[in-house]
């Protein structure tokens, strides 16, 4: 996982993050959002955007620090999961969300159906950017996504997506164990290409999700990262690494697939199921120092929650976790989330 | 050979050249301002309703298709006081059209051109789910639908001008037809004026407020809040020292607190159709009221 973000599930009590978030219409031609996310040793601006109100044809513009439109979940804070934890897939391809400190240029296509048209350019300074990946004009991620979706009847709504992201990181850092089971710092430099699919479909009896709704999930990626990679000289703590720096390339992918079942008022219940796969890994001359794990790592979810409020929820998740080699995980997990002030908004 | 290109060339110019049948997409985000729009513009109008009568319009979600049919929507007719607070002003920025933004003339609330009832004083969501503007349920007093029309047409007429005089002819057969259907109800409902009911959430405060009826409990223990045992039990109590002939409930609610509360307390349950499609019957804004009032008075006999 990249290094500096939100970790959840500290054992014993803990306060995870507060969000403040501020928005409106800035005038009649733009909309604004600011959302800060406070925890105790740190103050994070998690969106920063400006979005056009008036530029018609279903032409949106949007500039600034904003969630990526690619996937279903990175538009999700993390208040809005359905569950208490990412998915291990959002985690090990964004750490928490895909951040842009960019431009965003969305087309909805005039159409009966629902299709929409997205590019975005960003400085990528965040995974699997870098900071230093910039190109002369700043811009080190570009990404593009396409989602399509409608109704089916009165009780079905769905929506489909393909995305793409394509990074440029230079000396990007990471942390692995080498051979000899020390730490071992790594810098990353080449092109990092990911391709997401994802789709959602939601039920409930003639729309109305008051008594009972089901929601499907699913998310699917591939991640093929080509350049060179360099592992910092730490022999002098007993590591294999020697400075060295030679070719790599490796293909990743995995997925995640979660159903939420809204069984009674204010009750909900979910299940989720999170594969990735190692892929192929050629580590070049860093073969000699680092391993090329072809482990498969996993997790079961599951999870109850009960709102009393459309304001308030309170959520019970039992997860079965063997994401981390060799030692398998059982977590409890017993989790608030409040929501205070204006009217948050519905997404699908 | 060039005369069969020549017809296609004619049918394809024929085919772009074709008059427009409906001069203008509006979204209602309700069944009743779809209603509304009906009267108004008939087939004028090419009209998509974002919700049905068996859907609660503040649990709404700006689902794909509604962000599509906004897209190209000419016209968004809402009730606005907040109703629409959960999904409409994400419609109205995904959408990316600049016709329908809060302000443009292709948006239109209704709540701006009716008598409001119970604006909140103060902002707190201890009392429930509050609307600061007011109660949004504000077409179940038809008189509100014949304050609402007039400024609709005008908007119609400013949006679609080579019709105006349609729209504006439709308005005032609309407001007769209305004037005195509200005569004939208010007339029929004369014995119901008094009546003690139980109400389930603040969606019948302007039929109330209109014919007099007079609410002696409210199923949510605060708006928005379902109903709980606990609170069922206090209604329980109040229903012995204030007895009630009636509970409400909409088609979109569970009866399942209201035919407790029925049971217990001898009062009958009775399901309003609340908009246009919530009954066999609520064909239209005048099916709306002759089925509301039949049941109201059936009911009560």
């Amino acid at each position: 996982m990249p290094a500096g973000e939100h970790e959840h599930g500290a054992r014993g009590f803990n306060l995870d993050h507060t969000e403040l978030v501020l928005s409106a219409n800035v005038d009649p031609y733009f909309r604004g959002l600011v959302n800060v996310a406070y925890a105790d040793d740190e103050t994070s601006v998690e969106e920063a955007w400006f979005q056009t109100l008036g530029l018609g044809r279903g032409v949106t513009l949007k500039g600034g620090r904003f969630l990526s439109g690619v996937g279903y979940q990175n538009e999700q804070h993390p208040h809005a999961w359905d569950f208490a934890d990412n998915n291990l897939m959002y985690g090990v391809l964004f750490g928490e969300n895909l951040r842009q400190d960019g431009l965003q240029l969305k087309w909805l296509v005039p159409a009966q159906s629902f299709v929409e048209l997205g590019v975005e350019v960003a400085r990528g300074q965040a995974f699997p950017g870098s900071a230093a990946g910039g190109d002369r004009n700043g811009a080190g991620t570009w990404a593009a996504f396409a989602h399509v979706g409608d109704d089916i009847g009165s009780s079905h709504g769905w929506r489909a997506g393909l995305s793409w992201v394509q990074a440029r990181p230079r000396d990007r850092a990471g942390v692995v164990e080498d051979l000899n089971d020390v730490e071992a710092a790594t810098a990353f430099s080449g092109r990092s290409r990911t391709w997401i699919a994802d789709f959602v479909w939601k039920w409930a009896p003639e729309g109305n999700s008051r008594e009972r709704s089901f929601k499907f999930q699913a998310e699917y990626f591939r991640r093929s990262e080509s350049g060179e990679l360099a592992c910092a000289d730490n022999s002098a703590s007993g590591g294999a690494c020697g400075d060295v720096r030679d070719a790599y390339r490796a293909r990743q992918s995995g997925w995640y697939a979660q159903a939420v079942y809204g069984f009674a008022p204010r009750w909900r219940t979910g299940l989720r199921f999170d594969r990735l796969d190692a892929g192929s890994v050629d580590l070049g001359a860093n073969a000699g120092f680092l391993p090329a794990s072809a482990f498969r790592p996993g997790r079961t979810s599951l999870m109850l929650d009960y709102s009393p409020s459309e304001f308030s929820r309170f959520r019970l998740q039992l997860a079965r976790d063997k994401s981390m080699q060799g030692s398998p995980d059982n977590r409890v997990t017993l989790q608030y989330i409040h929501s205070l002030g204006s009217h948050g908004a519905h997404r699908f | 050979m060039t005369r069969p290109t020549t017809l296609l060339w004619l049918a394809l110019l024929a085919l772009l050249a074709r008059p427009v049948q409906a001069a203008l997409n509006v979204l209602a985000c309700e069944p009743e301002w779809g209603a509304l729009v009906t009267e108004l513009a008939g087939d004028q109008a090419r009209l998509t309703v974002a919700t049905t009568a068996r859907q609660d319009p503040h649990h709404i979600e700006a689902r794909p298709s509604l962000i599509a049919r906004a897209g190209t929507a000419d016209l968004v007719v809402c009730a606005g006081a907040e109703l629409e607070a959960g999904w409409l002003p994400l419609l109205q920025r995904e959408s990316g059209n600049g016709r329908i933004q809060s302000g443009q003339p292709g948006y239109f609330e209704a709540a701006q051109h009716a008598r409001v009832l119970e604006r909140a004083a103060v902002a707190d969501r201890a009392l429930g789910d509050l609307h600061l503007a007011g109660n949004p349920h504000l077409h179940l007093d038809p008189r509100n639908l014949l304050r609402v029309s007039e400024p609709l047409a005008q908007r119609l007429a400013e949006l679609d001008p080579a019709n105006a005089a349609r729209y504006r002819d439709r308005q005032r057969d609309f407001a007769a037809r209305m004037g005195a259907a509200i005569t004939r109800w208010e007339q029929r409902a004369a014995p119901l004026k008094g009546l003690p009911v139980v109400v389930q959430h603040k969606s019948w405060s302007y039929l109330v407020d209109w014919l007099g009826l007079k609410v002696v409990a409210d199923l949510e223990p605060k708006p928005g809040i379902d109903p709980s045992a606990a609170w069922l039990g206090q209604v329980l109590e109040t229903l012995k020292a204030q007895p009630a002939r009636l509970v409400l409930r909409t088609a979109y609610q569970s009866p399942r607190a209201s035919e407790w509360i029925a049971a217990r307390a001898g009062l009958r349950a009775v399901e309003l159709p609340y908009t246009v499609g919530g009954s066999a019957a609520a064909k239209d804004l005048f099916g709306l009221f002759d089925d509301t009032l039949a049941r109201l008075l059936e009911a009560a006999k």
